[in-house]
């Protein structure tokens, strides 16, 4: 499964449940704009690593709405206390989807520890959360998708991007388009 | 003679700023200074509260709930200013979130500790250089009014801003 597999299934899955999506900075939010642009999704264009941040402020925010964030391995490594305060708030509400190719994706494909030794579900897990799945194909994604809303999805991924266009979108425009359905 | 009016001690004035203000969701990462405050916020039913595990993080949860409708803020010490300035950049000031960060300033008059001094004294100068507006305690001035006024100005500019609360203004507690 490469992540433009993975980011199929989630846009299937957000556009039938109305969920609000947090993308992940660079490669990843370009190609969910390019297969899914709607309102509901917010686009990171900078501060790596806060992807599952900004999902579970969201998330707390409205109980009322589903949530899903995508992020990367890179970006969990980098902030990997958002795997603690999520388990310790563990909104019923709030589904972080990891799409791990081992690599920081938009930076060249350098390999992150997870291509060496470190298991992002076992951290989720020691963590303390209790909802973690492991996928490593686009059907086992779409099953546990299917099945749950709330909980740390590890898709296991290979390296490797498409060539999906840059987001003419502004940070203003896109904020602004996505408050007018988050907040209503 | 009737009572004379209850003065506040630092900590309760600060968490009166913060209700006048309308904040109902802070996270927060700890200081000897805060100790009194981040349980009063803890148990306010109007807030949510969660502690988070660095600042960087809590900037990233401030800016949902901002994009969820809270008001959201920070509770932190200086220090942790040092932790978020990229999120604060590429995330607060490009999308115009607001954020209002409570900060107890180590490294100033007071302090004992020699590792809190270098950020101590570099935390107006970041600030100033991030064009972040700080308001720190003047004599005369009500702290909670401090409080409301910066969180008006984070949502009039739509950007982070800072309340600088020093050694001596804790000091006065109790």
């Amino acid at each position: 499964m490469k992540r433009i597999d993975a980011i199929n299934e989630i846009a299937a899955k957000v556009k039938e449940s109305s969920a609000l999506l947090i993308g992940n900075i660079g490669i990843p939010c370009k190609e969910i704009h390019h297969v899914c642009d709607v309102p509901t999704n917010f686009y990171m264009l900078g501060s790596m690593g806060l992807a599952s941040s900004i999902g579970l402020g969201l998330a707390l925010a409205r109980p009322d709405k589903k949530v899903v964030a995508i992020d990367g391995d890179g970006s969990i490594l980098m902030n990997m206390g958002t795997l603690a305060t999520i388990a310790t708030q563990s909104p019923e509400n709030y589904l972080l989807v990891i799409v791990d190719n081992g690599a920081y994706g938009s930076t060249g494909n350098q390999p992150t520890a997870t291509s060496i030794v470190t298991d992002l579900a076992a951290v989720a897990r020691g963590a303390g959360n209790k909802d973690v799945f492991e996928v490593s194909t686009p059907e086992e994604l779409r099953d546990v998708l299917k099945s749950t809303d709330k909980g740390i999805i590890v898709a296991k991924a290979e390296p490797g991007n498409t060539d999906a266009p840059v987001i003419e979108m502004t940070p203003e425009g896109i904020i602004k388009r996505f408050m007018e359905k988050s907040v209503l | 003679m009737t009572g004379l009016p209850k003065v506040l001690t630092p900590s309760e004035a600060v968490f009166k700023g913060i209700k006048d203000a309308g904040i109902d969701f802070i996270v927060s990462v700890p200081c000897a200074n805060l100790k009194e405050l981040i349980p009063m916020v803890d148990k306010a039913p109007e807030i949510l509260h969660l502690p988070v595990t660095r600042e960087e993080e809590g900037v990233g949860i401030c800016a949902g709930a901002y994009m969820g409708g809270k008001k959201p803020a920070m509770l932190m010490q200086n220090s942790g200013l040092g932790n978020s300035i990229n999120a604060l950049a590429s995330l607060n000031q490009l999308y115009d979130i607001p954020l209002l960060m409570i900060m107890s300033h180590r490294g100033v008059e007071g302090e004992p500790i020699v590792a809190q001094v270098p950020m101590g004294e570099l935390t107006p100068k970041l600030l100033d250089t991030m064009e972040i507006p700080y308001f720190m305690p003047e004599s005369g001035v009500d702290p909670a009014d401090l409080i409301a006024k910066a969180w008006n100005t984070a949502v009039e500019m739509k950007k982070p801003v800072a309340v600088l609360l020093p050694i001596p203004f804790w000091r006065k507690q109790a």
